[in-house]
C-alpha cells in the first residue's frame, strides 16, 4: 500500500508542475492588462505616463521569461503573489472564500449521496419497471436542467411564494448556524441535484453489473437471503466505482459553482474566478486556477488511494 | 437481443434494430432531428425576425402573433428560440465534433506507437485533465476573446472542445490498446503495411462504438457549456439568440410581468441536454453489447 | 387668557407646519447595495462610483454640493470662503476643532499636503487630478485654520473642484510617513468609522463621536453590501435586506418594485450628467470622410429610439454635448437642426442612404466595439445595430469585457465603438474636454485633430462674462456635432430606489454625490 502511495505521489510532482506552467503562459497571450482597468475603468482621465508607473509596480513591464521565474518561484513557497487589481495577496483572496465555496461543496455532496444511493438502488433492484423508468427519468432531468436555471428558479419561486430571500451576506457555520445554513442550502441545492443525478446513474448501472456476476449467483443458490445478497456483496463491490464518481465530481464542483456563485450572489471563488478575468488580473487566475488543479489532483489521489484500500486488485496493477 | 438465425430471416438494418431495442432512444433521437430542422431551416421555420425590435409589443406574453411572448425589446420569443438551436446545435455539435475527433486521433496515435510520444502525450492529458471543464473553458475564452466566422464564434467552438479532448483521448486510447495487443497487427507491421492503413482499417473499428457514444455524450455537455458561457457573457454576444444569453441580462427582472423570459429558454437547454443524454445511453446500451461480444 | 393664545399659536403652529417635516431619530444600521466594489481606498487615484459609494461617509472635502441648491456650493470642512476679483486667489476659512478618527487634529497643513500630493503626485502615486489641478500655482497656509490657493490662470470651475468628492483630506503627518498610506488604510474626518471590509461582501462603519458636525450622523453604523448582479440587487431590495441602492434602477426595475412594495418603496427620478457616445475611429477608413460619419449619425433615430430605449434602460434623454436641462444645454429646437438629432427619421435616412453613395461606401460592414455591461450598453449596441441595419449596412455587434474593451479603445483598434462620458456635475468645461484633438485629451477616442474645437474650448474656459461663454459653447458643440467625430447617443436618467423609511437623502444629477451619509435616517 505504502509503495502504490508512494509511486502516485511521484507521478503527481510533474504534473502539478505542467499545471504550473500551462497556467502561466496560457494567460499572457491575452490581450489587454489589468492596469487600464483600474484606472480608466469609470471614464477617468488618467495619462499614458502614470499608466506606466502602475505597470512597473506590478512588474508588467518585465520580459516574460523574468515574470515567469518569479511566479514559480513564489509557488515554492507558497506564495502566490498579489492581486493586480487589489493589490492584497492572492492567498488572502481565495483564503476569504474558500469556506463558503468548499461548504456549498460539501453540502451538495452530502445531498446528493442522501438522495443518489437510495434512488440508485431502488432503480437497481427494480431494474425494468416502472419505478426505475421514473427514477431514470428523474435523473436524467437531472443531468439536463441547468444549475444556474434551477437556480434562477429557486430564488424567483422564494420571491414570488414567500416573498423571502436567503441573506445576502456569508456568516461562518461556526458563528450562526442558521443563517449560514439559509443562505447556503439553496446553491447546495441547485448543485447538488445535478450531482446527486451523476452518482444515482453510475450507481445504478454498477450494482446492475454486479448483481449479474457469478458470486452473486453462488450466492443466492447457496440460499442466503436476497437482502443480504445485495447488501454484503453487491453494494461493496458497486460502491467503488461510485466512489470514484463522487470524487470526480467533487472536484468539478468547485469549477461548476463559478455559474451558481453568481445567481445566488455568493462571495466564492467562482465569482472571484469569474470577476478575475474580466479584469484580467493574471495573478489571481493564475493563484485560482492553480488552487483548482491542485485540489482537484489531490482529490483524485484521494479517491484512487481509498479505491486501492477497498479494492486489492488495484494496487499490485 | 443478438441476431436470429444465419439464412432464416432477412437482416434488418441497424437502424430498426436500434428501435426496436430502444424505443426511447428512438424517441430522443427524433427530438433531436426535430431540434436540428428548425436550426438548419431556422429562416423558413421560424414565425418572425430574431432581431427585429418593436418596443410597442415589450413583455408581451404568448398570443397569436406571438407564441412564446416578447422579450424586453420587443423581439419574438420563439424566433429567438428557434434560431438559438441553430446557435446551440450547431456550436454544440462543432465543439464536440472537433473535441472528439482530435481526442480519437492522438489517442490512437498514442496507442499505437506507444514509447516516449505515448508518455509525452499522457503527461499533458494528465495536466489538462487536472482542470474543471468549466475553469479551462473560460481561461480559454478569455485567451483568444471572439472571432466570429460566417456569424458562428470559432474560439468559443475551440474553448469547449478543449477540455473535451483530454478525456475523449484517455478512453480512444484505452480502447485502441486492446487491439494493439492483437497479433494480427503485428502480422500487419511485419508484412510491411502503413502506419496509416493499419490505424485505419485495424484500430479504427474498434474505437468507433466509444467514440459515437462520446460524440453524442459531448454534444449534451457542449450545449451546457455553451449556455453557461453566454449566461456568464462570455460565451455567445448579443444580438445573437443562445438560449444561456436570453437567460442573462434582465430576464429575471422580469419575472412576475413576463416569465416566459425565463422559463422557455430553460426548457430549451433542458429539452435539448435531455434529448442528447437519452440517445447517448440507448446507444450505449445498444453498441455496448455488441462491443463485448 | 394667556394659556388660550398659547395654546391657539401652537395649534397654529401645528397646522402650519409642513407635512412631513420629523424630527430625524437617531440610531439604526443601514444597509445598502453597491453595485461594484472599489480595488483601492485612495480617492485620488480613482474616477469611479464605486470607491466614492465606498469612501465617502468617511472623509471630508473642503467644500460639498448643496444638493437642495444644486449646483451651488457650500461648505465641508470649510467655514467660509472667499474669491480675489481677478479669480486667482481663492482663500479658505477652516472650521476649528475637526478631528481625524484617531483623534488627532485637522489644520490648514492637511489640506495643503491633500492638494499637493493631488496635483503633483510623489513618486509610485497615481493622482487622477493632476490636470484638474494644474491651474493651482501655489497653496499657503498663514495659519492652522486658513488655506489660500493662488492660480495660474482663471478656471470658472474651480470652486466645483474643490466640492468634488474625490478630494478627500487626508492627514499630512501620515503622507509624509507614507504617501501611499491612502490606498491601503483608511484615516478620515468624515461622519463614519471604518470598521471593517471583508472583500467580495461587504464594507461597515459606525458613528464617529466627535465629527465636526454637532448631531449628525444620526445612523450608528452602515453596511455596504457588494452586489455586482442587477437580479441580485433588486431581489434584495425588494426582499428589504438591503433599503438601497444609490447609483441607478432601470426603468422596468422601478415598475417591478413599485408593483411589489407599493408605498413601502420611494423612487426618485432626475436626469443624469451621464451619456452614451458613438465614436468614429478617423484613423480607418472609411470613417476618416465626414459624409460617411454624417450619415451613420442620421441612420440612428434618438427621439423615437428614446421612447422605447427609456422604457428598457437608463437612456433616455436627446441631448448634445452638454446635458440637457442643464444650465449651459442647446435649446431642443436648435438641436434639431443637426444631423442625426432631427425628428423625421425617414428623411435623414434617405439622406444617409445619399451620403453613402456619394461617399462610394455602397455596402459598408464594420464591427461595432461595445462593453459587456447590461445596462445600458447592450440595449444600446442593439439599438445601433438596429439603426444601422435600416440604411443597408451590416454591422457586427462586439461586447469585451473592461479590459480588452479599454485596450482596444486605448490603441484605436476598432472601427466604431460605444463610448460614455461620466461627469459629476455641469461643468462645460469638463464635459467638453472629451471634445479635444486628440493629442491634448487622450480620452478622445476618435483620435481626431481638429484645431478650431481647441481655440473655442480655450477661450469658453477663460471667459467670464456668461452670454459670452453660452455663444462659444454654442459654436464649439456646432462644429463637434456636424464633423460628428464623435457624438452623443443619448443621455441617462436617473432612478434611485430608496425604502420609505430611508429620510434624509437628497437626490441629484450625480451618483457621485451626495454619499457620505450623514444626515441620513431612519424611520423605524
Amino acid at each position: 500500500m505504502l509503495r502504490y502511495l508512494v509511486r502516485r505521489l511521484a507521478q503527481v510532482i510533474p504534473t502539478l508542475l505542467g499545471v504550473a506552467v500551462v497556467t502561466f503562459f496560457m494567460l499572457r497571450i491575452v490581450p489587454g492588462d489589468i492596469v487600464e482597468v483600474k484606472l480608466r475603468g469609470d471614464g477617468g482621465n488618467v495619462s499614458q505616463a502614470q499608466i506606466e508607473v502602475e505597470r512597473k509596480r506590478l512588474g508588467l513591464d518585465q520580459p516574460l521569461p523574468v515574470q515567469f521565474a518569479s511566479w514559480m518561484a513564489g509557488l515554492v513557497t507558497l506564495d502566490l503573489g498579489k492581486s493586480m487589481w487589489t493589490g492584497n495577496g492572492v492567498a488572502e483572496e481565495i483564503g476569504l472564500r474558500l469556506e463558503l465555496s468548499l461548504q456549498v461543496a460539501v453540502m451538495a455532496t452530502m445531498i446528493a449521496i442522501l438522495i443518489a444511493v437510495p434512488l440508485g438502488t431502488l432503480s437497481a433492484l427494480f431494474m425494468g419497471t416502472w419505478i426505475d423508468y421514473a427514477i431514470r427519468m428523474v435523473t436524467i432531468a437531472g443531468l439536463a436542467v441547468p444549475s444556474f436555471w434551477l437556480g434562477m428558479l429557486v430564488i424567483l419561486g422564494l420571491l414570488y411564494l414567500f416573498n423571502w430571500l436567503p441573506p445576502i451576506t456569508f456568516t461562518s457555520f461556526y458563528k450562526d448556524p442558521i443563517a449560514n445554513l439559509s443562505q447556503l442550502i439553496w446553491p447546495a441545492l441547485a448543485v447538488g441535484y445535478r450531482y446527486a443525478a451523476v452518482v444515482a446513474r453510475m450507481i445504478r448501472s454498477s450494482i446492475i453489473e454486479v448483481l449479474k456476476e457469478d458470486y452473486i449467483r453462488t450466492a443466492r443458490a447457496k440460499g442466503l437471503q436476497e437482502r443480504l445478497v445485495v447488501m454484503r456483496h453487491a453494494m461493496r463491490n458497486a460502491l467503488l466505482p461510485a466512489i470514484t464518481v463522487i470524487g470526480l465530481e467533487f472536484a468539478f464542483l468547485i469549477g461548476g459553482l463559478v455559474v451558481t456563485e453568481q445567481v445566488f450572489n455568493l462571495n466564492g471563488i467562482g465569482r472571484l474566478f469569474v470577476q478575475a478575468i474580466g479584469r484580467n488580473d493574471f495573478t489571481l487566475i493564475q493563484g485560482i486556477v492553480m488552487t483548482i488543479a491542485v485540489t482537484f489532483i489531490f482529490t483524485n489521489l484521494v479517491v484512487d488511494l481509498l479505491y486501492a484500500a477497498l479494492d486489492p486488485r488495484i494496487r499490485y496493477r | 437481443m443478438t441476431p436470429v438465425g444465419p439464412a432464416t430471416m432477412p437482416r434488418r438494418g441497424p437502424l430498426v434494430q436500434f428501435a426496436r431495442a430502444q424505443p426511447l432512444g428512438v424517441v430522443a433521437l427524433l427530438v433531436i432531428l426535430a431540434m436540428a430542422f428548425a436550426g438548419i431551416f431556422a429562416e423558413l421555420v421560424a414565425p418572425l425576425d430574431p432581431l427585429d425590435i418593436d418596443f410597442a409589443a415589450m413583455l408581451g406574453a404568448p398570443s397569436a402573433t406571438h407564441w412564446a411572448g416578447t422579450d424586453a425589446f420587443g423581439r419574438d420569443i420563439l424566433s429567438r428560440l428557434i434560431y438559438g438551436a441553430r446557435t446551440a446545435l450547431s456550436i454544440g455539435f462543432l465543439s464536440s465534433m472537433v473535441g472528439c475527433t482530435l481526442g480519437a486521433a492522438i489517442g490512437v496515435a498514442s496507442a499505437y506507437f506507444g514509447g516516449r510520444i505515448d508518455d509525452v502525450i499522457q503527461r499533458i492529458t494528465d495536466i489538462l485533465l487536472s482542470f474543471p471543464i468549466v475553469v479551462l473553458a473560460l481561461v480559454v475564452v478569455a485567451m483568444l476573446g471572439r472571432k466570429l466566422v460566417l456569424g458562428i464564434d470559432l474560439n468559443l467552438i475551440v474553448a469547449i472542445a478543449i477540455p473535451i479532448v483530454p478525456k475523449v483521448i484517455r478512453v480512444v486510447r484505452a480502447a485502441a490498446l486492446t487491439v494493439r495487443e492483437m497479433p494480427y497487427v503485428d502480422a500487419a507491421r511485419a508484412g510491411g503495411f502503413s502506419h496509416a492503413r493499419i490505424i485505419f482499417r485495424h484500430m479504427a473499428p474498434n474505437v468507433a462504438a466509444p467514440y459515437l457514444i462520446m460524440l453524442t455524450a459531448y454534444i449534451a455537455q457542449a450545449i451546457l457549456l455553451e449556455a453557461s458561457l453566454s449566461f456568464l457573457g462570455l460565451g455567445v454576444a448579443e444580438p445573437t439568440p443562445s438560449w444561456g444569453l436570453m437567460l442573462a441580462g434582465n430576464a429575471s427582472d422580469f419575472y412576475r410581468e413576463a416569465p416566459w423570459m425565463i422559463l422557455f429558454p430553460g426548457f430549451a437547454i433542458s429539452l435539448a441536454v435531455f434529448a442528447f443524454n437519452l440517445f447517448g445511453d440507448s446507444l450505449r446500451d445498444w453498441l455496448d453489447p455488441k462491443l463485448r461480444t | 387668557m394667556k394659556f388660550a393664545r398659547f395654546l391657539a399659536v401652537a395649534v397654529g403652529l401645528a397646522l402650519v407646519a409642513p407635512a412631513g417635516a420629523q424630527t430625524p431619530k437617531r440610531g439604526g444600521l443601514f444597509n445598502f447595495a453597491i453595485t461594484a466594489e472599489t480595488p483601492t481606498y485612495d480617492c485620488h487615484g480613482t474616477d469611479t462610483f464605486a470607491a466614492i459609494h465606498f469612501l465617502a461617509p468617511f472623509y471630508s472635502t473642503l467644500l460639498q454640493f448643496d444638493l437642495d441648491n444644486f449646483p451651488a456650493v457650500k461648505g465641508d470642512l470649510a467655514e467660509s470662503w472667499q474669491v480675489s476679483a481677478d479669480q486667482l486667489t481663492y482663500s479658505f476659512k477652516l472650521r476649528p476643532d475637526i478631528a481625524f478618527h484617531d483623534g488627532s487634529k485637522l489644520n490648514s497643513a492637511d489640506v495643503k499636503a491633500t492638494y499637493e500630493r493631488m496635483r503633483q503626485p510623489p513618486q509610485g502615486v497615481v493622482s487622477a487630478r493632476q490636470a484638474t489641478f494644474a491651474d493651482i500655482d501655489a497653496i499657503e497656509t498663514p495659519d492652522a485654520q486658513t488655506v489660500i490657493f493662488e492660480l495660474k490662470a482663471v478656471n470658472a470651475a474651480m470652486l466645483e473642484h474643490f466640492a468634488s468628492p474625490w478630494n478627500c483630506i487626508y492627514s499630512a503627518a501620515k503622507l509624509a510617513e507614507d504617501p501611499s498610506f491612502p490606498s491601503k488604510t483608511i484615516l478620515g474626518s468624515g461622519p463614519f468609522r471604518f470598521t471593517e471590509h471583508v472583500r467580495g461582501s461587504h464594507v461597515s462603519g459606525v458613528r464617529f463621536e466627535r465629527y465636526f458636525r454637532a448631531g449628525l450622523p444620526y445612523l450608528d453604523g452602515f453596511k455596504g453590501v457588494f452586489m455586482l448582479q442587477p437580479a441580485a440587487m433588486l431581489n434584495a431590495l425588494q426582499g428589504g435586506q438591503v433599503l438601497a441602492e444609490f447609483r441607478t434602477v432601470s426603468p422596468a426595475e422601478r415598475d417591478r418594485l413599485r408593483q411589489t412594495m407599493n408605498d413601502r418603496i420611494r423612487l426618485e427620478e432626475r436626469s443624469w450628467t451621464l451619456n452614451l457616445m458613438v465614436v468614429f475611429n478617423t484613423e480607418k477608413k472609411p470613417f476618416d470622410d465626414v459624409r460617411v460619419r454624417q450619415a451613420l449619425n442620421l441612420a440612428i433615430d434618438r427621439w423615437g429610439g428614446s421612447q422605447g430605449l427609456s422604457r428598457a434602460s437608463v437612456l433616455r434623454d436627446v441631448g448634445g454635448a452638454v446635458r440637457p436641462g442643464s444650465p449651459f444645454a442647446i435649446d431642443p429646437m436648435e438641436l434639431e437642426k443637426f444631423p442625426g438629432f432631427g425628428r423625421d427619421i425617414r428623411a435623414a435616412r434617405a439622406e444617409a442612404q445619399r451620403l453613402l453613395r456619394e461617399a462610394g461606401v455602397g455596402n459598408l460592414s464594420f464591427k461595432l466595439l461595445n462593453r459587456t455591461i447590461a445596462q445600458p450598453y447592450t440595449p444600446a449596441g442593439i439599438f445601433l445595430v438596429d439603426a444601422w441595419r435600416q440604411i443597408g449596412v451590416t454591422v457586427e455587434h462586439q461586447q469585451q469585457e473592461t479590459s480588452p474593451y479599454l485596450a482596444a479603445m486605448g490603441s484605436g483598434n476598432f472601427d466604431i465603438a460605444v463610448d460614455f462620458s461620466n461627469l459629476f456635475m455641469d461643468e462645460p468645461s469638463l464635459g467638453l474636454a472629451k471634445y479635444l484633438s486628440f493629442d491634448l485629451a487622450p480620452d478622445n477616442r476618435s483620435r481626431a485633430i481638429d484645431r478650431e474645437l481647441d481655440g473655442l474650448f480655450a477661450r469658453q474656459q477663460r471667459e467670464r462674462d456668461v452670454p459670452a461663454r453660452m455663444a462659444l459653447i454654442r459654436q464649439f458643440e456646432a462644429r463637434a456635432l456636424t464633423q460628428a467625430y464623435q457624438v452623443p447617443l443619448l443621455w441617462w436618467h436617473r432612478i434611485v430606489a430608496t425604502h420609505s423609511v430611508v429620510k434624509g437623502w437628497r437626490m441629484s444629477p450625480s451618483h457621485n454625490l451626495g454619499q457620505d451619509l450623514a444626515e441620513i435616517w431612519l424611520d423605524q
